[in-house]
């Protein structure tokens, strides 16, 4: 059974990049760019993990993240939160609106992938 | 037979002597030796300037002409002085505890400090002594006539008016000498005073000396001269108790209103218990003045050639027998009498001039007011020094224009009644709380000019200063109105039918305008000292056993203290007087304490007055009041002083405020700024880590390696040009661009723009409408940063119009000095919550569609613009989005420069 997980990032190079070394990693790697529309995505996807920028157009990741949390399906669902903004200050925003895991941009590709790999298993 | 020229020089060397006296006193009182200076032998001699050269010469000639009438003259005083504890008492404490500096500072500072009444009675008296100093020009200029021509007659000088003259010059020099060497602040003139005491006993001496010679060298003593009286017609006089009694006031009057006597009598005294004995020792000095008189004028009369002229008997009479030396002790005692009363009487009446006239004037004159005191000393002596020359110059006019030869005793009686106007004014201030000002100053004048139509006009004769039918029928003919008539009241001697219609007038206009005015509150407070001056000593503080309540004074006090202090107080006095509880007997050494402990808390003068209100029998003086006054003055000053130190600790405040303010928005700015360029430099960064990473991977296509390489150079690019346009915006900012201004056709800066433009999607067809012609134009500026402009401008339709089918107009043109070129696209342009925002630094507002610009690229628009002197906006309403790009045709620096 394929781990699937829903990639929420605006950058379209860093999508790229990242859906491209999960497929490596044998995930199946939906994308989506957008934050308005993002919850309608990740109630469709159903995916076991979600990786999630926080400077999205139209909705920012900490409010996508804080609806999640507060609707009991999605409630428990794993988020990997990836941030351009790497301060402590940040790391505690993200904990603090349910985040599993906190990533700041750049990262280290093994990084994420050991990340997700332990996020899905627990 | 004393040569003229010895005369001279004996009168110089008389006056030098005085010069010396004055001179050595003012030393010794300025070492503060006055010692005898100050006492009350000194005091009474000074008082004899009453007896100038009128009493001197013109009582024989008054009785000559007037039988014992004389005596009046001297009578009046005597009344006074006799009765000093009544009136001269009063005025001398009032005169001290108010610091008064003339007869015209009394009466204004009594009626509510008026100036206005200062000045009244200021003319009153200068016109009202200018008879009086003509009176001792004449006198003086008459003896040396005498002299001069050796005969008993007189009237030998070739220029009788220009002896006058030389003689006014002589007293106006020696006034000035002596009165304005230095400026007294208490207006006190020891040396004066000293040489004045000096003269009267020269002018008693002489008096007395002629008078024992007349007696027992010319007649054959007491009781021959005795015969010879009874056998003259002064025994057939008859005694008219009118003139007496008219008389009798008047000099009486004069002795209290004569700005002179003021000057001596209550200027002058330093101690109050000198009238106790001034009181009897004056009228003995004026006992002794008049003790020749009858003698001297029945011998002269019965001597001298008929027709002599009785005025100068006590000289000529020396002289026909022969006698040099007494007749020169004579002359002398004259001369004394005559300098003595001018310069007292100048110096008063200066003193009043520069006081209430000169000084005010001058002062309202200058702007600003506020002057250093050397000025106004130096002001104030010029001025009396010139009021001096003034007066004495009046004084020569009226002798000159009455013709010199009205009897002595006459022209002093002008004087007196004119003064006498000021004794209502002067007796209801002191005794009457009612007095006001309005009232005394209509009475003054009234009085004034009653005695003015009525007795001095007249006094220069028929046909002088009023015309001959004028004084026999009266202005127009009106009956009534005959000045030495008034009111049909005819037959009355002219002398006491102005006293009587001058003084009745007066006092009853007086009376009747305090009666219907009322008081100012100063008025009310003056009028409280004066006519109290006795009952509250302004000088002692100390309080007669009070009839105050100690409860009235407790809560007082606590008002003051605050409770429980005022109670600690009140419990510790009345524990020291043996009693519980909170209320001590209210003995005056309690309510001295009382008042000392209040004086720490409000100030010495409002604890005074405070206390004050509550026991009774101490009234408020005005001087207490103006020093609460003054006092509260201060308190106010200091805390206007503190309200505007605050208000500067406020603003100091407020301005600290507002730069934290700016700080921390500042400070939020560039975290703001901080953070944005972090996420944008951070998110090439990431694809390019991604990427390289991937890119180690040994397994990867080579058709992905190629383009992975790819975005890993565009992402290098954009790292680039985000580092660019900071470095940029930064240096724009600081407004450090270095431009480099060159003319250009702006038609070949568009092209040049849109040309670059021209790579931004270049995929999209994209329509440009422009009007070349109007292109056609030349601009002045660094046309780099313009083109600069445009391109971003282009480029940024090109990227975000999103119209079907794009089109951008650029419309350029000119207006004014200025440049104009519109940039309007077909897209949906740009919604107005976002418009005000467009022109701020990462300010992109949407990331679908970005073209690799990290949002600065408005930011740099505008402030090239402002580098430029121009500016970029947005222009709502135009249906895509919009921008006016507009700059001045030169830059503005050349623009001032041509226009200038």
């Amino acid at each position: 059974m394929t781990r699937r997980v829903l990639l929420i990032e605006d950058e379209p190079h860093i999508a790229e990049a990242i859906r491209y070394i999960l497929v490596r990693d044998g995930w199946s790697v939906a994308s989506h760019g957008e934050g308005g529309s993002a919850l309608e995505v990740i109630r469709r996807e159903v995916p076991d993990v979600v990786v999630l920028d926080v400077m999205l157009p139209g909705r920012s990741g900490y409010e996508i993240l804080e609806e999640m949390r507060a609707d009991p399906d999605l409630a428990t669902l794993p988020v990997l939160v990836l941030s351009a903004r790497g301060q402590s200050a940040d790391r505690a925003l993200a904990e603090g609106a349910g985040a599993s895991r906190f990533i700041a941009k750049p990262f280290a590709n093994a990084e994420i992938v050991a990340a997700l790999r332990q996020m899905a298993g627990a | 037979m004393v040569p003229f020229n010895i005369l001279v020089a004996v009168c110089l060397a008389y006056v030098c002597l005085l010069f010396l006296v004055a001179f050595a006193a003012e030393r010794r009182a300025e070492r503060g030796r006055a010692g005898w200076l100050r006492s009350p032998v000194i005091y009474t001699l000074s008082l004899s300037i009453y007896c100038t050269a009128w009493t001197f010469y013109g009582a024989v000639g008054y009785a000559a002409r007037s039988g014992l009438e004389f005596v009046t003259i001297y009578l009046g005083p005597t009344l006074v002085l006799v009765g000093w504890w009544l009136v001269l008492r009063k005025l001398v404490r009032i005169g001290q505890a108010q610091r008064v500096t003339s007869i015209a500072d009394l009466i204004s500072s009594r009626y509510g400090k008026s100036n206005l009444l200062g000045v009244i009675v200021t003319v009153i008296a200068v016109v009202a002594a200018t008879p009086y100093i003509a009176l001792q020009l004449q006198s003086v200029t008459l003896s040396f006539g005498v002299f001069a021509s050796g005969t008993p007659e007189g009237w030998a000088l070739p220029d009788q008016s220009a002896t006058a003259l030389w003689v006014a010059g002589g007293l106006t020099l020696f006034t000035i000498l002596f009165g304005t060497r230095n400026l007294d602040a208490n207006e006190r003139h020891h040396g004066v005073v000293m040489a004045i005491a000096l003269e009267a006993v020269v002018k008693l001496v002489a008096l007395l000396a002629v008078g024992v010679f007349v007696v027992w060298g010319v007649a054959g003593g007491i009781g021959d001269v005795i015969a010879r009286i009874d056998a003259s017609s002064i025994a057939d006089w008859p005694l008219m108790p009118g003139r007496w009694i008219g008389l009798t006031f008047v000099s009486a009057a004069a002795i209290l209103t004569l700005p002179r006597m003021f000057q001596v009598m209550v200027v002058e005294n330093s101690d109050e218990r000198h009238l106790a004995t001034a009181s009897w020792a004056f009228p003995l000095y004026l006992m002794l003045m008049s003790l020749f008189v009858l003698p001297i004028t029945v011998v002269g009369l019965s001597v001298l050639p008929e027709g002599a002229n009785p005025d100068l008997f006590v000289l000529t009479l020396p002289l026909a027998e022969g006698q040099g030396k007494l007749a020169m002790l004579a002359f002398l005692g004259g001369f004394s009498s005559a300098t003595s009363m001018v310069i007292v009487a100048a110096i008063a009446l200066a003193t009043m001039v520069s006081n209430h006239i000169v000084t005010p004037l001058w002062l309202s004159l200058r702007e600003g007011g506020a002057r250093a005191p050397g000025d106004v000393r130096g002001l104030v002596l010029m001025s009396r020094r010139v009021s001096i020359a003034a007066i004495l110059a009046l004084g020569y006019g009226y002798y000159h224009m009455s013709g010199g030869s009205a009897a002595l005793a006459a022209i002093g009686l002008i004087s007196f009644v004119g003064v006498a106007q000021i004794l209502p004014a002067m007796i209801g201030g002191i005794f009457w709380r009612g007095a006001t000002g309005v009232g005394a100053a209509m009475g003054l004048v009234t009085g004034f000019l009653v005695w003015l139509y009525a007795l001095y006009l007249p006094s220069f004769g028929s046909g002088g200063l009023l015309s001959e039918a004028l004084l026999r029928e009266g202005p127009g003919g009106i009956g009534w109105l005959r000045p030495q008539a008034l009111f049909g009241v005819d037959g009355l001697d002219p002398l006491l039918h102005a006293i009587f219609w001058s003084m009745s007038l007066n006092t009853g206009i007086f009376v009747a305008g305090s009666l219907l005015t009322f008081p100012s509150p100063v008025e009310r407070m003056q009028g409280l000292a004066f006519v109290n001056a006795f009952e509250h000593d302004a000088g002692a503080r100390g309080w007669s056993r009070g009839g105050a309540e100690a409860e009235d004074l407790l809560t007082m006090s606590q008002g003051i203290l605050g409770a429980e202090e005022a109670q600690r107080f009140f419990q510790a006095e009345a524990a020291a007087q043996g009693k519980a509880g909170f209320l001590p007997d209210t003995t005056p050494e309690f309510i001295e304490r009382l008042e000392r402990r209040l004086a720490g808390a409000v100030g010495t003068a409002t604890a005074h007055a405070m206390i004050a209100q509550f026991a009774v029998g101490a009234a408020v003086s005005a001087q207490d009041l103006m020093a609460v006054a003054s006092e509260a003055q201060q308190i106010l000053e200091y805390s206007t002083q503190l309200e505007a130190k605050s208000e500067e600790l406020a603003r100091t405040a407020r301005q600290l405020q507002e730069a934290n303010e700016k700080l921390k928005d500042l400070s939020v700015q560039k975290d703001t700024f901080l953070s944005q360029i972090s996420h944008e430099l951070r998110t090439p960064m990431t694809s390019i880590r991604a990427f390289s990473e991937i890119l180690m991977d040994p397994d990867l296509p080579g058709e992905m390696q190629q383009k992975y390489a790819e975005v890993i150079h565009d992402e290098t690019i954009r790292l680039t040009r985000l580092l660019d346009d900071l470095l940029d915006l930064s240096v724009l900012e600081n407004r450090k661009v270095q431009l480099s201004v060159k003319v250009a056709n702006l038609h070949d800066l568009l092209n040049k723009a849109v040309q670059a433009a021209s790579n931004t999607r270049p995929e999209r067809a994209f329509t440009l409408h422009r009007d070349f012609p109007a292109e056609h134009m030349p601009v002045i500026t660094d046309t780099d940063r313009l083109v600069q402009v445009f391109i971003n401008l282009v480029s940024n339709a090109r990227k975000y119009c999103d119209a079907e089918r794009p089109e951008l107009t650029i419309a350029a043109r000119r207006r004014g000095g200025r440049i104009i070129v519109d940039f309007i696209d077909n897209g949906s342009g740009i919604p107005k919550a976002s418009q005000r925002l467009i022109f701020e630094k990462f300010a992109r507002l949407t990331d679908t569609a970005r073209a690799g610009g990290a949002g600065l690229g408005l930011a740099i628009c505008r402030e090239i613009m402002a580098n430029l002197g121009g500016t970029i906006a947005y222009l709502p309403g135009q249906g895509g989005a919009a921008f006016r790009v507009s700059l001045p045709v030169r830059p503005e620096s050349a623009a001032t420069a041509e226009a200038a």
